[in-house]
């Protein structure tokens, strides 16, 4: 299995891109806030809202579609809330298998999950037009305590380093076990989740030895405990201006949905 | 200034599980000298250099650096003073951009922003990596991530360069240019340790053998690493005539 | 990009905003007392320690194994990093790692981030942690002891997080208790099960390689007193509160009782005690919260009695404690 955040364009120029992370990481919380507030009834808010996050997706040249595709990530969780259908009282719709779908309750269902791909959608246009890192800065200058900032920049650094560790091992148990490795490979299930948890035993020992060199090699750098880094520029107006503007489309949608749609 | 730039005196060392890694080990290192501590794997050579700034420490056995006896309160200047890298440039480059990485040592000295720029530059420079300050040390390949690790510590100016293994883990091209890198820090105290004789043999004017902890011999590159007796007693090979 | 996902990382959307609010509350409390706490005991490794450890947890995750039907069980990891470093260390490293999941690959929510971490990370930690130290207590002097302890622990973890997950989702009113409870606890009751086997076998590797790291892990557990109470109190009061958070208690019955289809509608997909609920007793309400306490009781017992019975047959063959 491989992961690879490598390919992801986070780097680009376009005004998405420039616009200040921590402006940007506020935003898109905003917004998800505001998509998730949406009263359920006001309909005509959810296209609104999804013009809204595909105008960013065109202006962050990210593809309104392949946002839109990428967005259904979460949807299987839904499964979770397809019993709202059945149990939110209401009209009867129609009856399915011996359970009868009510209005108020496909109404709720079909919210949650136009709500949930449309927040889902602008957490990947964030992830997609900044860099980790920035993130990351973003964060620690919204006040995030510094000490977990930094675990999450070493876990960053380190997850392909252990992840390259982790294919090595897999490839030694694949090159044993004379069976595809995602396949049924050889033994009972519980066996086999044995060799999986052997194979973790193995990568926590190897991750912690090398927590300890690379705590050597910070010491050798003068390292004492405090982490120092460049300070990042302060955030100027001009740089958060840009991001009022989507926040003034998503106060109009939800002002029209409360105030008209909401009947 | 003392020309004597490191003198370690009768050091011994126990790993906490009782291995004894190190037994009566004494040598004096003069500035400028460009000095190769070879010896077997397991010889003890990875515990020597990280005693010379104090990420091991000793009882009995006494460091001194330019003239600073190594203590509790020298530690932090003496770190400034011996650049030490480490085998495994993954260990070494921590952070996620190479600038990060580069400027780390600089900014945990308490130098000034700018200064902490200039140095990047320079260090960055040093080891032909210009222009690399933004890449991602994860995506570099293995030549260019020893590359970024030696200038991770030249960044911080040291008195002595201390490499363990330097070539390890490279190929033949990234091994030659290693060689060539390292061949132009002339003014450089160097300090290399490793069981590559070519290596040694190209970079340095003395070797001090290494082997189960012990000092088994100290003396000039050209006449050790030509001694085939002695190569072989230590489980080393010797440099054929060129 | 593919983890296989359990149903536990909440994306954003199914929580209301007050429920994610709480659930962000909750963890910035946690992870401060956290920060301190390893702070203490790690000093400035501290750093260097989580982080690549945090990174260890997400490429674990990664290593799966075939179950059947195309599917694949993974690890979550916070009972075994809690039992390995302490649900402290556990509760930065899985908070690190959720977030990365959230933020970077839309594995769970940026709003849920606060509760998907409280599940995973903290409530993983500290109830897997307080089975394996009670285990370690009652079976005190007992080889095999720290292993049945962490098997219980790891099932636990696992199956309070994910009856967790179901009490936020019904007080968000995204799903129906009476039906997301018992599906989350039956699903997980298997989850945990590869869970405990991963976290047992992992150990296992890390006492024959390592066995000084394991002995300090148990003797710091023998010391967790304190962890006990935290756990088992977190375990009930999940229990307590699951009666409460259906904003209609009555939804589905009453709903497919005046349809006529009370059968049907009464199977749900998994189901450990019928309807999570306990026959002969009235309020649906007291009867909810007595078969979560049953569910713990069971639990404890269980593990108490396998203790007694290997403390009896080694007890004849003469123990010798590892
Ligand atoms: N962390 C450690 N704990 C215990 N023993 C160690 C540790 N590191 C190294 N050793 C032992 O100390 C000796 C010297 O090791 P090292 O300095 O790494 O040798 P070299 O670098 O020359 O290969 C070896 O016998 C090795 O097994
Ligand atoms: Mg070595």
């Amino acid at each position: 299995m491989q992961f690879n955040v490598k390919d992801r364009p986070s780097m680009g120029d376009t005004p998405l891109h420039a616009l200040d992370p921590r402006m940007k990481l506020v935003v898109a919380v905003l917004l998800i806030v505001g998509i998730v507030l949406t009263p359920e009834r006001a309909l005509p808010a959810y296209p609104l809202l999804w013009a809204l996050v595909a105008s960013l997706a065109v202006i962050g040249r990210v593809g309104v579609w392949r946002l839109a595709r990428l967005g259904t990530v979460a949807l299987p969780f839904a499964l979770a809330g397809l019993t709202l259908l059945f149990t939110t009282p209401g009209q009867p719709l129609a009856t399915v298998g011996g359970l009868t779908i009510s209005d108020a309750g496909l109404l709720r269902f079909v919210s949650i999950l136009i709500k949930s791909w449309l927040a889902t959608q602008v957490s990947i246009l964030l992830s997609l037009t900044t860099p980790f890192t920035d993130l990351l800065g973003a964060l620690e200058s919204l006040g995030i305590p510094q000490t977990l900032v930094l675990i999450t920049s070493f876990l960053y650094r380190y997850v392909f380093t252990l992840n390259d560790e982790a294919d090595r091992l897999r490839q030694a148990r694949a090159s044993r076990s004379a069976a595809p490795t995602y396949g049924r490979g050889g033994g009972r299930w519980w066996w086999r989740a044995q060799v999986a948890g052997g194979m973790i035993g193995n990568l926590f020992l190897r991750s912690t030895e090398r927590s300890e060199r690379v705590y050597a090699a910070m010491l050798a750098r003068g390292f004492s405990g405090q982490m120092r880094a460049i300070a990042p520029p302060p955030l100027t107006w001009r740089a958060a201006l840009p991001g009022l503007l989507p926040l003034l489309g998503l106060i109009v949608i939800e002002v029209l949905a409360r105030l008209w749609w909401n009947g | 200034m003392s020309e004597m730039l490191i003198q370690v005196q009768g050091l011994y060392y126990h790993y906490p599980d009782g291995t004894a890694a190190l037994e009566d080990v004494s040598f004096t290192i003069h500035r400028g000298e460009k000095v190769g501590l070879i010896g077997p794997n397991g010889a003890g050579k990875s515990t020597l250099l990280l005693h010379l700034n104090g990420i091991l420490r000793s009882s009995s056995g006494q460091i001194t650096i330019d003239g600073l006896p190594l203590t509790e309160r020298s530690l932090r200047q003496i770190r400034a003073q011996v650049g030490l890298v480490f085998q495994n440039p993954d260990d070494q480059l921590f952070s996620t951009y190479v600038h990060q990485d580069v400027a780390f040592g600089p900014l945990h000295m308490g130098l000034p922003d700018a200064e902490v720029e200039r140095r990047v530059e320079q260090a960055l420079e040093a080891v032909g990596m210009r222009g690399a300050a933004g890449r991602i040390s994860f995506h570099l390949s293995g030549g260019e991530k020893k590359r970024i690790a030696i200038a991770t510590v030249l960044s911080m100016q040291p008195k002595i360069l201390i490499l363990d293994e330097p070539s390890s883990g490279l190929d033949p091209r990234g091994r030659r240019s290693l060689i060539q890198l390292l061949a132009s820090f002339t003014d450089q105290t160097l300090l290399i340790s490793t069981h590559d004789m070519r290596l040694a043999y190209d970079l340095c004017s003395r070797v001090i053998v290494l082997d189960e902890g012990k000092i088994a011999a100290d003396g000039p590159a050209a006449d050790l690493l030509t001694d085939a007796i002695l190569m072989e007693r230590h489980g080393l090979e010797s440099v054929g005539h060129v | 990009m593919f983890i296989p996902v359990l149903a536990m990382h909440i994306p954003d959307g199914f929580l209301s905003i007050p429920v994610s609010a709480l659930g962000w509350l909750l963890l910035i409390g946690i992870v401060a007392i956290a920060l301190r706490q390893t702070r203490q005991q790690l000093g400035d490794r501290q750093i260097p320690l989580m982080g690549i450890l945090a990174a260890f947890v997400f490429a674990a995750q990664m290593i799966n194994f075939p179950v059947a039907g195309g599917t694949s069980g993974h690890l979550l990891g916070g009972t075994l990093v809690a039992i390995l470093l302490g649900p402290w260390a556990a509760v930065l490293v899985m908070t690190s790692v959720i977030a990365v999941q959230g933020m970077l690959f839309q594995d769970g929510g940026l709003l849920a981030i606060g509760f998907n971490a409280t599940n995973m990370g903290v409530i993983a930690a500290f109830v897997g942690y307080a089975a394996y130290a009670l285990v370690g207590r009652v079976m005190r002097g007992r080889p095999g002891r720290h292993l049945i302890g962490a098997a219980v622990g790891a099932w636990l973890g696992v199956e309070v997080a994910a009856l967790a997950t179901a009490l936020e989702l019904a007080f968000s009113n995204t799903a129906s208790l009476d039906i997301a409870l018992p599906a989350m606890a039956g699903v997980h009751a298997l989850i945990g099960i590869g869970e405990a086997l991963i976290t047992v076998a992992a150990l296992a590797f890390i006492q024959q390689t390592r066995p000084d790291l394991i002995r300090g892990s148990e003797a710091s557990a023998s010391r967790g007193s304190g962890w006990i109470a935290v756990g088992l109190l977190i375990a009930l009061a999940i229990t307590l509160v699951s009666p409460l958070a259906d904003p209609n208690p009555d939804g589905l019955e009453r709903v497919a009782e005046d349809q006529g289809f009370i059968e049907t509608a009464q199977q749900p997909p998994y189901e450990i005690l019928p309807d999570y609920t306990v026959p002969f007793i009235e309020s649906e309400a007291a009867s909810t919260i007595l078969a979560g306490v049953i569910g713990v009781i069971f639990v404890v017992g269980v593990s108490y009695a396998t203790a007694r019975l290997s403390k009896k047959r080694r007890g004849a063959s003469g123990s010798q404690p590892i």
